[in-house]
């Protein structure tokens, strides 16, 4: 590949990177606090959906992102009733939510804007618009999360007791702190986190929203979160490099790559999930979960 | 906040159903939203999937690929394992059933339909049971890594469906057509034989190996000693382990069989119906087992008799979108979610209004608590 051709594919990995970065910091922010989310996915597309929904209605792009963090809030707060006050079981919750955003947008899409499931295709202010660099204000928020989180999650109190929710709960509300306001408070990071994403698929990269456009991104979110071993900075690396994976798919369609011949795009579209599997199984490295993620705290009497 | 402790008879059926109104009563307030009338939507539901004997039999042959995936899910439950790899698994189960009947055309239906069955058993089982070691010996989550099985069987099948097996000529990333004597006996045709003529759908004969493979799975949890084992391993893991059960063994095992049931997707699609394997020939039926198999509390009759719901759902839902279009087959996937989210997730939580209310009939004059 010639030199612009480079520069072009780390720009579209970078750009495709960035909804994996929110969605993987939501579930890292979740899952640090002792909550289990597979509800990314369903949590980015409700954003996706409102968002741009938000945004042909008003004609303004800050007005969409407000729609997208509140509808993907809301499922997040589902999710930690779900997981949190009825103790019910995290996976199925997550699963739940993908299920009712998958049905709801489409369904209520099709039902507003009588265009398949469409929203009618967003123009000027009703979009975000590159600033600085190329890059529209979302990818800039995107990369202050990342950055942010690395602080907050090591650098502060806050952050010490939501690692301390997902690793020993007992211990925390030993020390008087309670468990289920650090995890509604992981839970509410996650959704708005989420819901950035969102917005961004459907605001900024694409010009409104496609039926199921978030096209499974939520689950490759997850697996960067593995990958990155639940850590924020590892988080940032492992998104690029997927997000970069994906740039080369889409580059690489149909083109022979000399001394390597044809490779297949499904092969580079399932790297990511292999890859976590090889490493969620130890063969390379090794990734453990925070230990109390996935089990209900119930407080003694 | 412990869950209230109920009655058998009122745990079995009273909070199912509780959970499957509200799943209903906020699905109604959604057709609501979208300004359609829901007792409206509710009679052409029921009538679109019970009120003629086309609809019942789409409504049959729509629970036979839910009692399938219901059953792997519900099976795989009991040993403590969630599986949500059955879309995966079923994908790859119809890649065992094609590979047989495109590189066996010649032999006859007795032979070849048998031996295709067995084949999209042992790829289902197959892919089921790389998690379940991988779990087992290497302490991955099952979840994790049937959720990314998920996707690497679609990436995988249209890799190949794509560039290897596409039938020459073809632009469509589909196999040829597999022989006739491929092609699951339909129940329209048996029935015609004897002279009853019934209209003609996909029903066929998958539906009682479907109602086969529930017999099969209540015996072998409840009557044999791996089922025992697996209920063991379910009910608590290290007691398992502490009582000398090789639980690696009972993973792979128990991951192996929910596959096999899962591959039971393709044979009532891809033998069945199909003829032929195509691209996403699963449509999201596996993930629909995890909702049949969470209403049904992993029993095979709760199983059966959701998968019915369920299937009256999808039929009833074609004919729904097909009466009021603002009600897109979407609907019945918000139906699902809400019905996996209340039968699942908020299990517990018409326990305490229903003991309350039960509670009642020794006491006087409280009014009922339960909201919806």
């Amino acid at each position: 590949m010639e030199l612009d051709a480079i520069v072009i594919v780390l720009g579209s990995g970078v750009r495709l990177a960035a909804p994996l970065l929110c969605a993987c910091l939501a579930g890292l922010w979740s899952e640090r606090s002792g909550i289990v989310d597979i509800g990314l996915e369903g949590k980015m597309l409700a954003a996706a959906f409102a968002g741009a929904a938000a945004a042909s209605v008003t004609g303004s792009a800050i007005m969409g992102l407000l729609a997208g963090l509140s509808a993907s809030l809301a499922l997040g707060l589902l999710h930690g009733y779900a997981a949190i006050d009825r103790h019910g079981n995290q996976i199925v919750s997550g699963m739940a939510i993908n299920m009712i955003a998958a049905g709801l947008t489409a369904l209520v899409g099709a039902a507003w804007f009588g265009q398949g499931g469409r929203t009618p295709s967003l123009e000027g202010d009703a979009r975000f618009n590159p600033v600085l660099f190329g890059m529209d204000p979302l990818t800039i928020i995107t990369i202050l999360c990342a950055s942010l989180t690395w602080l907050f999650l090591y650098k502060s109190r806050f952050g010490l007791r939501l690692r301390a929710a997902g690793e020993n709960p007992a211990a925390l509300e030993t020390a008087g702190v309670s468990v289920r306001r650090i995890r509604y408070a992981g839970v509410a990071i996650c959704g708005l986190l989420c819901g950035l994403g969102g917005v961004y698929l459907s605001v900024s990269q694409a010009a409104g929203f496609l039926p199921q456009m978030t096209a499974g991104k939520g689950f490759i979110a997850l697996a960067a979160l593995v990958f990155a071993k639940w850590k924020p900075i590892p988080a940032l690396f492992t998104c690029f490099l997927f997000g970069l994976l994906d740039a080369v798919a889409i580059r690489m369609q149909g083109l022979s790559v000399p001394g390597l011949g044809f490779v297949p795009v499904q092969a580079i579209q399932a790297l990511p999930y292999v890859m976590t599997v090889i490493l969620l199984a130890g063969f390379v490295g090794r990734a453990i979960p925070p230990r109390a993620s996935g089990i209900p705290y119930v407080k003694e009497n | 906040m412990r869950a209230a402790k109920l009655p058998v008879w009122a745990d079995l059926t009273l909070v199912p159903l509780a959970n499957v109104v509200a799943a209903f009563f906020v699905s109604g307030l959604v057709v609501l939203a979208i300004g359609e009338n829901p007792f409206n939507a509710m009679r052409v539901l029921i009538s679109g999937s019970l009120g003629s004997l086309e609809g019942i039999s789409f409504t049959l042959y729509y629970a036979t690929n839910f009692i399938f995936t219901g059953l792997s899910v519900a099976l795989a439950y009991r040993a403590g394992l969630f599986n949500i790899g059955a879309e995966g698994q079923a994908y790859l189960a119809g890649l065992g059933a094609a590979l047989v009947c495109l590189s066996l055309p010649g032999l006859p239906a007795i032979i070849l339909l048998p031996l295709a069955i067995v084949a999209a058993g042992v790829f289902g089982a197959i892919w089921a049971m790389i998690p379940g070691w991988l779990q087992a010996k290497r302490g991955s989550h099952i979840v994790i890594t049937t959720i990314m099985f998920n996707w690497i069987a679609t990436s995988l099948m249209a890799w190949l469906l794509v560039n290897s097996m596409r039938a020459p000529g073809s632009m469509q990333p589909e196999t040829k057509s597999f022989p006739p004597a491929a092609l699951m006996p339909k129940f329209d045709g048996i029935l015609s034989l004897f002279g009853i003529a019934v209209p003609s759908s996909p029903l066929n004969v998958s539906f009682l190996l479907a109602l086969i493979a529930a017999a099969f799975v209540w015996l072998l949890v409840w009557r044999t000693r791996l089922g025992y084992e697996i209920r063991t391993l379910g009910a608590n893991a290290s007691a398992a382990d502490y009582a000398g059960i090789g639980t690696t063994r009972v993973i792979v095992i128990t991951m192996g069989l929910s596959g096999m049931l899962a591959g039971g997707l393709a044979v009532n699609e891809v033998l069945g119906v199909q003829n032929r394997l195509l691209l996403e020939f699963t449509s999201g039926y596996g993930f629909v087992g995890i909702a049949v198999a969470l209403m049904g509390r992993a029993h095979p009759v709760g199983v059966v008799l959701a998968s019915l719901l369920f299937g009256m759902l999808y039929q009833g839902g074609a004919e729904l979108a097909f009466d009021q279009p603002r009600i897109t087959r979407d609907m019945i996937v918000v139906i699902q979610g809400l019905v996996v989210l209340f039968a699942g997730a908020l299990e517990g939580m018409f326990r305490t209004p229903i003991a309350a209310v039960l509670g009642l009939f020794r006491r006087t004059d409280e009014p009922d608590s339960r909201s919806a």
